[in-house]
């Protein structure tokens, strides 16, 4: 296996933390607080199915919220700085300069009037008193870094002349173009080929190492969890429910909802048409603005008892920064021995 | 491609297609125009008052108006391919020197009111959008939708009366001062200030429709994945709005412009009544009422060629905004 499971990268200093995170549109919180910390250099994977607020929750990060959204409640510190409370000018400094972010959908998140270089130029030069001629060689640079074969000749592309792939490359080289500390990637690969994602996120990996930055990556395919990640996030409806590294949970999932997201995956080895009975699904769907009161997976869960529908679970935390919001299968005592694979 | 290279491919295919477009609108005009009543002898004889039955088809011979239609139109098309468009019995002069005098009067207004339309327009949309819902929004969508229902004339009349009646700023019609011995800038400054009421009239009806066009396209366009790409690299927001908002946003609007250079010229024969501007709006209606249809056919085909060369422009000015359009080469 890889080194960092002799060295653990996720024991670097704290890069990014947040804290009881709370975003509100009027009324309602699809994010209803949530903590977790990125150290230097370590990938942090936030997994949840759609609505759970993994995406709000990057965007808070950003200063990004779409038209209606605040941040209601609680901090994110960068660098050990508030960043919730920054002027705009200061957030604007940050965004695109310490942290970069690149979004699902490589479609249409390039400016389809815009040559691909016009686009890095413009980051570069944002954020980089840089001339013309300068911030040109240092976009071909970038085009390079994220293997655009050929930068010379693509940097005056339009965006509708690259697939699917070299778009999402652009986007990657946009987002890194000021060597930021914190890449988030949202969702990078969903709308992409298989093909193309593995090499993508592969290339995500690279940078982090060769830029040494930290990276935050939002999905919803464990299978991209399992092989990128240092420690996994699981949201379910505005809330973290589990927090593990990837072969602990894998191996042991500690949450019900984890346990549902593991069966729900398709297995090698597993039939392909599923002659032995259908793929498991979790029953019901994902309602994280209904009623506040107990645990918001209770209406969806196998093991749910009385108490689960009284009182949000805490979230408890097990050794190595392991932590999981159910009571109910934590009791199980063989269970608990076997936390800390 | 380069932009360059693009211009001068649609140059090549304008021209093409002009010959055939231009020759059916001619010989549809004359066929139609062929199906009203009475020519211009008639009306010459009429306005005269005098004239016998011997005299009319003496002069409808002069003119060649008593020959069959088949006869007109081979000859008519002969002339054409010569360059000759035809000679005015009402105005005693060749159609082609009528033409030319009043084009500049006509491109000048069509041409002062499309660009007014534009600026005050867009101006008036990214307004709009930015202050979406609020008050500002509100007022001024009603006020456009106010001006893209009233006619023209009727703003035309209205403008009259007060800028003209009450006020006496300007001039009520005409295109300079009678008489005037202005030279150099103050003629100029003289022919604006006739200018003035017929183009803001001409334009208040396109200034509410690119008002409204923009608006909406500005509004579409902030929610774009790209905006938010550009706010994600931290970008400014007037950046943002000119760079990335702005130029989607106008897309949509040169098609539309474009379209409008053609009917602002059509529209622009009611303008030109009102105000009494020497243009071939106003020429085009004398020449109805007159039955003088050579002047009517030259400036339909007159009319027809400026429609073809605005679309091509358009159609380069396209290119130039959206690299998207005409790009054959999308996949390398």
């Amino acid at each position: 296996m890889s080194e960092h499971f002799i060295l653990p990268r996720g024991d670097g200093p704290s890069l990014l933390a947040v804290d009881d995170l709370r975003v509100a549109f009027g009324e309602k919180q699809p994010v209803k607080g949530i903590s977790f910390e990125i150290n230097e250099g370590e990938t942090l994977a936030i997994v949840g199915e759609s609505g759970s607020g993994k995406s709000l929750t990057a965007l808070s990060i950003m200063g990004l919220l779409p038209a209606g959204g605040t941040i209601a409640h609680g901090s994110i510190q960068f660098e050990g700085r508030e960043i919730t409370t920054l002027a705009p000018r200061e957030a604007r400094a940050l965004r695109g300069g310490s942290i970069g972010m690149i979004f699902q959908e490589p479609m249409t998140c390039l400016n389809p009037v815009m040559t691909i270089g016009a686009q890095i130029i413009e980051a570069l030069r944002q954020h980089q008193s840089l001339s013309r001629k300068a911030a040109r060689a240092r976009a071909l640079e970038l085009l390079d870094l994220v293997r655009i074969p050929d930068p010379h000749r693509r940097i005056d592309d339009f965006p509708y002349q690259l697939s699917g792939g070299m778009r999402q490359r652009v986007m990657i080289a946009v987002a890194v173009a000021c060597s930021p500390r914190l890449l988030i990637a949202d969702e990078p690969t969903t709308a992409l080929d298989v093909t193309i994602q593995a090499q993508v996120l592969d290339l995500i990996d690279r940078l982090r190492r060769e830029l040494s930055m930290a990276v935050l990556l939002i999905t919803h395919d464990l299978g991209v969890v399992s092989q990128w990640a240092d420690r996994v996030v699981v949201m379910y409806a505005g809330r973290k429910v589990e927090q593990a590294r990837p072969d602990a949970m894998f191996g042991n999932p500690l949450h019900p909802y984890t346990r549902g997201l593991l069966n729900a995956s398709p297995r090698l080895g597993d039939s392909y048409n599923y002659i032995d009975g259908p793929l498991y699904e979790i029953p019901g769907s994902i309602s994280s603005l209904a009623g506040d009161r107990g645990c918001a997976f209770a209406p969806r869960c196998a093991h749910v008892r009385a108490g689960c529908r009284d009182a949000v679970p805490a979230l408890a935390t097990l050794s190595h920064g392991r932590q999981v919001a159910c009571p109910v299968l934590l009791s199980e005592e063989n269970r608990v021995t076997a936390v800390d694979l | 491609m380069t932009s360059v290279s693009r211009a001068a491919r649609t140059a090549w295919r304008t021209g093409l297609h002009a010959v055939p477009t231009a020759l059916g609108v001619v010989v549809l005009s004359f066929l139609l125009l062929q199906l009203a009543p009475g020519d211009a002898v008639d009306v010459l004889a009429g306005e005269a008052g005098s004239a016998t039955a011997e005299t009319m088809a003496e002069m409808r011979a002069h003119y060649g108006l008593d020959k069959p239609v088949g006869q007109r139109l081979v000859s008519y098309l002969a002339d054409l391919a010569h360059g000759n468009l035809g000679f005015s019995p009402r105005y005693n002069m060749p159609v082609t020197q009528l033409i030319w005098d009043r084009l500049p009067g006509s491109l000048m207004l069509a041409g002062s009111a499309l660009v007014l339309a534009l600026i005050v327009g867009v101006a008036l949309g990214v307004l709009m959008a930015a202050r979406e819902g609020k008050a500002t929004d509100r007022v001024l969508s009603v006020l456009s939708l106010i001006f893209y229902s009233v006619p023209a004339f009727w703003i035309g009349l209205m403008l009259i009366v007060l800028f003209s009646i009450k006020l006496g700023w300007l001039p009520s019609g005409g295109s300079q001062t009678i008489g005037s011995s202005a030279t150099g800038i103050a003629a100029v400054l003289d022919q604006l200030r006739y200018m003035i009421l017929p183009t803001v009239s001409l334009s208040l009806f396109y200034i509410a429709i690119y008002a409204r066009l923009s608006r909406i396209s500005m509004i579409e366009a902030k929610g774009q994945d790209y905006v938010r790409t550009a706010r994600a690299k931290g970008l400014g927001e007037t950046h943002i709005l000119f760079r990335h908002v702005l130029r989607n946003a106008l897309i949509p609007l040169t098609t539309v412009a474009g379209m409008h250079v053609g009917g602002m010229l059509g529209g622009s024969v009611v303008i030109e009544t009102v105000y009494g501007w020497p243009g071939l709006g106003r020429l085009a209606y004398e020449a109805v009422m007159g039955r003088d249809f050579a002047v009517l056919l030259g400036i339909l085909l007159f009319s027809s060629l400026l429609v073809i060369v605005a679309n091509a422009v358009v159609d380069v000015l396209h290119g130039i905004i959206d690299p998207r359009v005409g790009g054959n080469d999308a996949t390398k």
